[in-house]
């Protein structure tokens, strides 16, 4: 075994290390996050400062944990439009239920939690039970959540926001797990950060290393295949879709606890950043291939870019500009690694 | 999970019951009678070559054996005591595995991914719990290669495989998980010659390890080279279900193709000019050789 093993190692050499390289999803988005360091960081001392990296950092993390399960649920072959305003539901709901309800903030938060999982399952469900497209079962969620969000906030609080969060009793400590500080060469640096990495981190090891993972890359792959070999889809796609919105949950409580009030409008437009970033971060629209880490890489490109240009003095409007020849070249070089990888070798 | 032990096949003796017995099988769909008094059997060691046309019930008869369809007549007998499957699960169990002609495996994923696709082995516990990558990467490795083939890398995606290897990554999958008879569908119609002669290979190496091999095709030079019976099926009928002694190529092409309405239709295409004409000539001269 061990002969044969060396044996089938050599030929492996043969066959390319560039080519394998190549084939690695995260591989674009590396290159786009060094390119764009150093192209900032060259120009602007604020920038490259502890405090401009713990800004970029900061504006990237609120991207790239809603970017995890949105890559994950793109791997597994859908989308979630719904993704974006499910923050706004989650982070509201808590709101509500403790200043005007005076629930208890911990069960408020538990509360919203099952809301939110209850959202993700119908979403799964309904894309599971109908077989319509993800794209058109979360366009309706996203519209009702949007009116929902407005309907009940004006209805509950005559306003179109919900505020005060840090007068409910508890709040500092919940602050002090999502929203706290931590100093780094003088510079504060969000805790949404370092639960940013350990999501990522968590996210690809559940991608690449558990049974479940490997059912997200087949239903993504080939949801018949996958299911004449007894892989469980259904399940998959709505546990995947459950993800995005506990991911939507704790984000949505985490901006709220943070800023202490949210706007009854808030998340909307936000899950095409989610989308772009897993896209610019490898992941196939079409499904069954991608990584957690590119997504999180690819919101990391966006948080730089969107401090970088004011941190250079340019005029942020083209921000957006960039946002958009950033997805174009991404999808371009993802059609030519799905290429290659499906190429057959005769 | 279970399975993952390799396991050792035992050669039968000689005298045993067949390993798969279809005795007088039919199948009705409303009036439309898709298979009528079907026999033939299938031996461990051996392959059972099912051959015909579009249409002559080659697929309603995989689907009975791979227990989607129920027989309405007729019985199915594995090592020699009736059986029934009512679930493509209930085949299973029998150790009768289908790999139809989709093969059921994603092209994106790697090859040890697929191989262990819904069976996939964990290790560790609780939360922890976790798809044995260092275990499926071996095992796949040692089953591709009793099959005949090294893979050079068990972490390529199965889309970088030619059509005759994705074909034994299935074949060595249900190999693996238990398959003590292989029923093929049509594994050799979607490629070109020399991938074909890879398939044959792998179903002589199946054979060879004493698993049972029903082989469905619509080539008779295919299935002579590897076959040891024929069962030849046209419009839900049985033309007979011959020992390889007891017919040649020549005899099996014949009736495949009907014989004279290949003759005739050669001669209509002879008459036609350039390529088409030249289809027809050498059809004629192929009919002629082996009439």
């Amino acid at each position: 075994m061990t002969a044969a093993t060396a044996r089938v190692d050599e030929r492996v050499a043969h066959v390319g290390a560039l080519r394998r390289l190549l084939l690695r999803p995260e591989l674009g988005a590396l290159v786009g996050v060094l390119v764009i360091f150093t192209f900032f960081a060259a120009q602007s001392d604020v920038f490259r400062s502890w405090a401009g990296a713990a800004n970029w950092l900061d504006v990237s993390s609120a991207l790239g944990l809603m970017a995890v399960p949105v890559a994950l649920l793109m791997i597994g072959g859908h989308f979630d439009l719904s993704a974006g305003v499910q923050t706004a539901t989650a982070g509201l709901a808590t709101g509500i239920m403790t200043t005007y309800w005076g629930l208890q903030l911990y069960a408020s938060w538990v509360v919203s939690l099952a809301l939110m999982l209850t959202i993700g399952f119908i979403n799964g469900f309904l894309v599971t039970r109908t077989g319509l497209p993800s794209f058109i079962i979360t366009l309706g969620m996203f519209l009702g959540l949007q009116g929902l969000n407005l309907g009940v906030t004006k209805q509950v609080t005559n306003q179109v926001q919900v505020s005060n969060i840090d007068l409910v009793p508890g709040y500092h400590a919940l602050n002090n797990i999502l929203a706290s500080t931590v100093t780094i060469g003088g510079a504060k640096f969000p805790i949404a950060i370092i639960w940013w990495i350990g999501f990522t981190a968590l996210g690809s090891w559940v991608l690449l290393k558990t049974r479940f993972g490997n059912w997200i890359f087949a239903t993504g792959g080939d949801p018949n295949a996958s299911k004449n070999v007894g892989v469980r889809t259904g399940r998959t796609t709505i546990g995947l879709f459950m993800m995005v919105s506990f991911m939507a949950w704790f984000v949505g409580n985490t901006q709220f606890i943070r800023f202490t009030s949210i706007q009854a409008q808030s998340g909307i437009g936000q899950e095409l950043y989610y989308i772009a970033a897993a896209v610019i971060g490898g992941c196939l629209l079409t499904g069954g291939f991608g990584s957690v880490i590119g997504a999180s890489l690819g919101a990391l490109i966006f948080g730089m870019t969107e401090v970088g240009i004011v941190n250079v003095g340019w005029n942020s409007d083209w921000f957006k500009l960039f946002v958009g020849v950033m997805l174009l070249l991404a999808v371009l070089a993802n059609q030519f690694t799905r290429r290659l990888a499906e190429q057959s070798r005769r | 999970m279970t399975n993952v032990d390799v396991r050792e096949i035992v050669e039968p003796p000689k005298a045993d019951p067949p390993m798969l017995e279809i005795r007088d099988v039919t199948k009705m769909f409303g009036s439309v009678i898709s298979l009528s008094d079907i026999s033939t059997t299938v031996q461990a060691g051996q392959v059972t070559c099912v051959l015909g046309d579009n249409g002559a019930g080659k697929s309603t008869l995989i689907k009975i054996l791979a227990g989607v369809h129920q027989p309405d007549g007729g019985q199915l007998l594995v090592d020699g005591r009736p059986a029934r499957f009512s679930t493509p699960r209930d085949a299973l169990d029998a150790g009768i595995a289908t790999v139809y002609q989709d093969l059921a495996i994603v092209p994106l994923m790697a090859i040890w991914r697929n191989f262990f696709l819904g069976s996939e082995p964990t290790k560790g516990w609780g939360p922890f719990k976790r798809f044995d990558a260092g275990l499926a990467k071996k095992v796949t490795r040692k089953e591709m290669g009793d099959m005949g083939i090294d893979i050079r890398d068990p972490d390529q995606p199965v889309g970088t495989l030619s059509g005759g290897e994705r074909q034994s990554v299935a074949i060595a999958r249900a190999v693996h998980f238990g398959a003590r008879l292989l029923i093929l569908d049509e594994p050799t119609s979607a490629l070109g010659v020399k991938q074909a002669g890879v398939v044959l290979k792998y179903i002589v190496q199946a054979r060879d390890r004493g698993l049972g091999v029903i082989f469905i095709t619509h080539n008779p030079h295919h299935a002579y080279p590897v076959g040891d019976r024929f069962l030849l099926l046209k419009r839900g009928r049985s033309l007979g279900d011959f020992a390889k002694s007891e017919i040649s190529l020549a005899e099996l092409t014949r009736l495949m193709a009907g014989g004279a309405e290949l003759e005739a239709l050669a001669h209509e295409l002879e008459r036609g000019t350039g390529d088409v004409g030249e289809v027809g000539r050498e059809l004629l001269q192929d009919t002629e050789t082996l009439s």
